[in-house]
């Protein structure tokens, strides 16, 4: 690997590049002509990968058409190649190249739907954690003013955004059809804002939309302030906050994996 | 320090709120206490789909080459992993110990 980088990056430029000829150096032995045997190779990168990113997305291949997607994998392979020998990071970034991708722009939530259909990939294979058990917060129960001091450490697989449109209901519908292109997507209004999480308490990913407040009151406890102070932001940002409803949140998907209390209160 | 929660949401209704969420349902149960319904099973995970163990030089969860590879490992339901079709494994099933592929057809 570090004999010399530059006929590795001569190779490597050339596999992006259609039109380019062999990089230079390249042998074939048996006879073979090296250009055909070059193009055998370059065809297999572009197309294993396309193939890798159809096999990830298939709400949103389902969305625009293989044909589509098939064209926009084909760009982003051609313009953005793995950095990472591992396929499912290849697949992370995806959403933010459809966002940024001129020709998806007619399909405005196409990038918000890939984006759902990454973050399970992540979940899944995140690191396993096991949920703080509902004995812990009967504890805390007992102890009111701690509650509010504690401190919360979330699940590496749980991660959560906001949609400006539809994206849960809109991948919603794609799940449980035996094909894709039967989802009932004509009573869905797109341009409602919906918010989504994607965890992993245990071994399913589990995909829900969230209740008002829940992404603010989310991202304080990830950047680990109190629960108090928590639920104090969502309030301030919105008075339709339901304490209640972030908590069911909360312990029914196992998105805490650590509680910790101050000892003074 | 000990106020600064209190403006907005009171601890008593904070402790009432959770009350409310844990009334409503139990946290998930863990793998072992629902009685480990699931069991490692080799050769069936299609290429990158592999929940763990696959060739050297791996970082192992979704690395599997191939579809079905023989030492790729996938999650299934507990008893499910010998009738699961597998196209490299010898008894045409997948296996719950790593085993050798089956030499493929050619094409």
């Amino acid at each position: 690997m570090i004999a010399s980088a530059s006929p590795h990056r001569e190779f490597a430029a050339a596999l992006q590049v259609p039109t380019l000829s062999v990089p230079p150096g390249l042998r074939v032995g048996g006879g073979y002509a090296a250009e055909r045997r070059f193009a055998v190779h370059r065809n297999n990168f572009v197309v294993g990968l396309i193939d890798a990113l159809a096999e990830s997305f298939p709400v949103a291949e389902a969305l625009v058409g293989p044909e589509f997607f098939r064209a926009m994998a084909r760009e982003r392979v051609l313009s953005d190649p793995p950095r990472s020998p591992v396929l499912t990071d290849y697949a992370l970034d995806f959403p933010d190249f459809i966002a940024g991708f001129a020709p998806a722009a007619v399909v405005p939530y196409l990038a918000d739907v890939a984006r759902i259909e990454a973050l399970r990939i992540r979940a899944y294979h995140a690191a396993d954690a096991t949920p703080v058990r509902d004995a812990a917060y009967r504890k805390l129960l007992a102890d009111p003013l701690r509650l509010g001091g504690a401190t919360l450490r979330l699940h590496p697989a749980c991660a959560w955004f906001r949609s400006r449109h539809a994206a849960y209901s809109i991948w919603h519908a794609h799940q449980g059809v035996s094909d894709m292109s039967e989802a009932r997507l004509a009573l869905i209004d797109v341009d409602r804002p919906e918010d989504v999480l994607v965890t992993r308490p245990e071994l399913d990913v589990v995909t829900i939309p969230l209740p008002v407040g829940a992404t603010l009151w989310l991202d304080a406890l990830q950047d680990r302030h109190t629960l108090g102070e928590a639920f104090q932001q969502a309030h301030a940002a919105d008075s339709q906050v339901d304490d209640g409803a972030l908590f069911t949140l909360l312990v029914q998907n196992g998105l805490a994996i650590a509680l910790e209390t101050t000892t003074e209160n | 320090m000990s106020t600064r929660f209190q403006s907005a949401v009171p601890a008593l209704a904070l402790a009432a709120a959770l009350g409310s969420a844990l009334a409503m349902g139990a946290a998930p149960a863990s793998a072992a206490e629902k009685g480990a319904a699931q069991e490692k099973c080799f050769g069936i995970a299609l290429a990158g789909k592999n929940d763990c163990a696959a060739g050297p030089g791996t970082t192992c969860a979704g690395t599997s080459k191939v579809d079905h590879q023989a030492n790729s490992w996938k999650f299934v339901p507990a008893g499910t992993c010998t009738t699961t079709p597998s196209k490299t494994s010898p008894s045409g099933f997948g296996q719950l110990a790593e085993f050798k592929a089956k030499p493929s057809k050619a094409g």
